[in-house]
């Protein structure tokens, strides 16, 4: 499995995300520091890194999440498509619309399973009347390896569902806007193994689509699903490269340590 | 020896049971404390409640039950004849009581009661002197009461003192008895706070129970008076004094649901809007002072507010609508109660829902902006339906409150039962009119004064069914959010 991952192609050298210098304070604390990375369409990127390295905060930056929480402050230019993001003339809530999120928990709102999908398209208008809403869903929910489970019962609440269709459903509900980034943020770590594999297998196929960038805690997950790897150790990017590289043969010296579990 | 002088006593037992337990205790495994079962505090704890709790029960119980037993005896000493005509045995027993009364203080004051009981008419005097006001001299045979009253009485104190100190030294002593390394007094001190616990939340229950009771009681003897059907679906409301009025609760009930219904349209709107503002858009530094200078409204009498309307809000809307546009000169109307209740229903509303639309779990706000929502589309689409339970709560809260209102509604709308739809119309509510059936002199057997519990009634099932339907929208909507 491991090996095969090795030889996968990075499909296009397109960059999507840039970051030159991101810098990001709570307050007086400095948790991004100087940060330089470019994510690349069509990819899968994965951050990895201990906990409180910084890797949620940067991938929170992306999408202008960190705007919610009022004592925090982004430095440093991160473009999208070559557009500086943080441009005051760029509203935040189209920006989130382009770039998806998918949470640590599963956060499906109170509402039944259709509406849970069909929440994005509707507030962007994105469909003109309800055979189109419908399908959108449908091959939302067929993306998101959910349909087959849940088509007879769309009316359900979605807080009704296991944990692991709940965590499917977001991602269904994040795609349904049809953003140009998905950005998740250790979507597996609510999940047993089997949920778990089949999230990793759907982000397989969004990587046609779409460019995804994944945090995550287990290394074997950033192996097995990502093509680059970055990773973060208290606040700053160490090492940035093809994944099988950062696995095999890791420049830095702490990059190699964490992977090895002497340090985390 | 009076009950502070008993309870004294018993409670310096119950001090020396703590200490003696406690020593004695530490003395059963020679100072060694880990032989204990539980740390010494503990047995003297237990032993100190063994010592207090049985003998206190006992006092409160036998006060209960003792004006039963000895009214009972008195009673049976009184001579029917004297029982004037039309009036109930319980007439006279309240005359025996207040002699009884008499005595008991013309005697701490020490003067010689002995002659006075065989002269009533100079008992009169004294009484009336010491500020008992009797009407007529006290007969023989209530005379005779009173004394076997007093004997009675005098004896059953002696009794009780007797019984609680024998109860408070045998609790004492068993206490003691069972000090034992091995006695697991924490676990029994548990099991005390327990049936405490236990013992306040029975003592809320029973009386609800008990004012439901009495309500239910007084009402029947008013529909044994007054045909059920004429009080709930006559459309008059025109009590008279003396008997032969209608009492249709119809035109008080409109009255209710109207002005309560004006109050929540300014109330859920106002609050709703306000809480939202406070939970999703405020600084935690205007947070921190507006939150509270809202709830200030609360903390005004309602007596205020009926000032306020009676004098401001009233004679405005006078002035300004009503007389304008030709729907009346009365500065009393169910928009100026409406109004002013709204407003002081305000802080329940909106201090419940910010509290409610805080407790929204945050992934889901993040989810939703995560998706491109603004955050007004966010509050709409998902804080408010997942907060909904809570909100509802807090509406019919406030419902309640405006329901069981009655000072505004007296000053603001007037005391005029009236079915209308006019907002401008003087018109009241249930509640007014249970206090101006029960003020004033009038006899408590009429129909006129015995609908007040009818009406009290018909008000306790009015909010007890709002409550019902909180909690069916609670039930219904619980489960959307973990």
């Amino acid at each position: 499995m491991k090996d095969q991952r090795l030889e996968s192609r990075v499909d296009t050298q397109t960059i999507k995300i840039q970051a030159r210098g991101a810098q990001v304070y709570y307050g007086t604390n400095h948790a991004i520091k100087d940060v330089d990375v470019d994510i690349l369409d069509k990819t899968v990127t994965a951050f990895i890194g201990p906990s409180g390295c910084g890797k949620s905060t940067f991938l929170r930056c992306l999408n202008r999440m960190n705007d919610t929480i009022a004592s925090c402050r982004v430095e440093g230019k991160i473009t999208l498509d070559d557009e500086d993001i943080y441009d005051p003339r760029v509203d935040p809530v189209q920006l989130r619309a382009r770039i998806g999120m998918v949470f640590q928990k599963p956060n499906p709102f109170p509402k039944s399973i259709y509406d849970n999908v069909a929440y994005g398209p509707k507030i962007h208008g994105l469909t003109r009347n309800k055979a189109e809403l419908d399908a959108i869903v449908e091959s939302c929910l067929r993306k998101a390896a959910l349909w087959n489970e849940v088509k007879d019962r769309l009316a359900a609440p979605g807080t009704g569902l296991s944990g692991g269709q709940q965590q499917r459903l977001c991602i269904a509900r994040a795609i349904a806007t049809s953003p140009e980034v998905l950005l998740m943020d250790e979507p597996c770590s609510a999940l047993d193994p089997i949920a778990t594999a089949q999230v990793e297998e759907l982000i397989d196929e969004l990587r046609s689509q779409f460019s995804v960038v994944i945090v995550t805690h287990s290394m074997q997950q950033a192996a097995r699903v990502s093509q680059r790897t970055a990773f973060f150790h208290l606040g700053n990017l160490v090492e940035y490269g093809e994944t099988g590289q950062i696995f095999t043969n890791p420049i830095d010296p702490r990059t190699e340590s964490y992977i090895s579990g002497r340090i985390g | 020896m009076s009950i502070g002088l008993l309870s004294l006593i018993i409670l310096v037992l119950t001090l020396v049971g703590y200490v003696v337990g406690k020593s004695r205790a530490i003395a059963s495994v020679a100072g060694d404390i880990r032989k204990l079962h539980s740390l010494p505090p503990f047995y003297g704890r237990i032993t100190a409640l063994l010592t207090a709790v049985p003998a206190f029960l006992l006092i409160i119980g036998w006060l209960l039950a003792e004006p039963l037993v000895l009214e009972n005896r008195a009673l049976a000493l009184i001579d029917p004849a004297e029982i004037p005509q039309g009036q109930s045995a319980d007439l006279v027993m309240s005359d025996v009581r207040r002699v009884a009364a008499g005595l008991d203080l013309l005697e701490t004051r020490g003067e010689a009661i002995a002659p006075l009981i065989a002269a009533p008419d100079q008992l009169k005097q004294a009484m009336n002197a010491a500020g008992i006001v009797l009407q007529t001299e006290p007969t023989p045979s209530t005379l005779a009461a009173t004394a076997a009253l007093r004997s009675a009485k005098a004896t059953s104190r002696l009794a009780m003192v007797v019984a609680a100190i024998a109860l408070t030294l045998g609790g004492l002593a068993w206490g003691l008895s069972r000090i034992k390394p091995e006695f697991r007094a924490r676990n029994a001190t548990e099991g005390f706070a327990m049936w405490l616990l236990i013992g306040c939340s029975l003592i809320a229950v029973l009386t609800t129970v008990g004012i439901v009771a009495s309500l239910l009681v007084e009402s029947l003897h008013f529909f044994r008076l007054y045909p059920i059907t004429e009080f709930l679906f006559s459309t008059q409301w025109a009590p008279k004094f003396g008997g032969g009025g209608t009492l249709g609760i119809v035109p008080l009930l409109w009255g209710t649901l109207y002005v309560s219904a004006i109050a929540l349209l300014v109330a859920v709107p106002i609050g709703l809007l306000s809480a939202i503002y406070l939970a999703e858009y405020a600084s935690r530094a205007t947070r921190s002072w507006v939150k509270p200078a809202i709830e200030v409204l609360a903390g005004i009498p309602t007596i205020v507010y009926g000032l306020f309307a009676l004098i401001t809000v009233g004679p405005l809307l006078r002035d300004y609508f009503a007389q304008p546009l030709g729907l009346g000169n009365s500065s009393s109307s169910v928009l100026t109660a409406g109004l002013v209740m709204g407003i002081m229903v305000i802080p329940f509303v909106s201090s419940l829902s910010d509290d409610i639309i805080n407790a929204v779990p945050q992934s889901l706000r993040d989810g939703s902006l995560g998706l491109g929502a603004t955050p007004s589309e966010t509050i709409r689409q998902v804080v408010l339906p997942a907060a909904l339970p809570g909100i509802v709560g807090a509406v019919l809260l406030a419902a309640s409150r405006a329901i069981g209102e009655t000072m505004i509604v007296v000053m603001g709308a007037g005391a005029a039962a009236r079915l209308s739809l006019n907002p401008f119309d003087a018109m009241t509510t249930v509640t007014v009119k249970i206090v101006s059936q029960l003020t004033g002199d009038t006899e408590f057997a009429s129909p006129e004064t015995l609908v007040a519990f009818a009406l009290g009634l018909t008000l306790f099932v009015l909010t007890l069914c709002l409550n019902i339907l909180a909690l069916m929208i609670v039930r219904k909507y619980r489960e959307q959010y973990e």
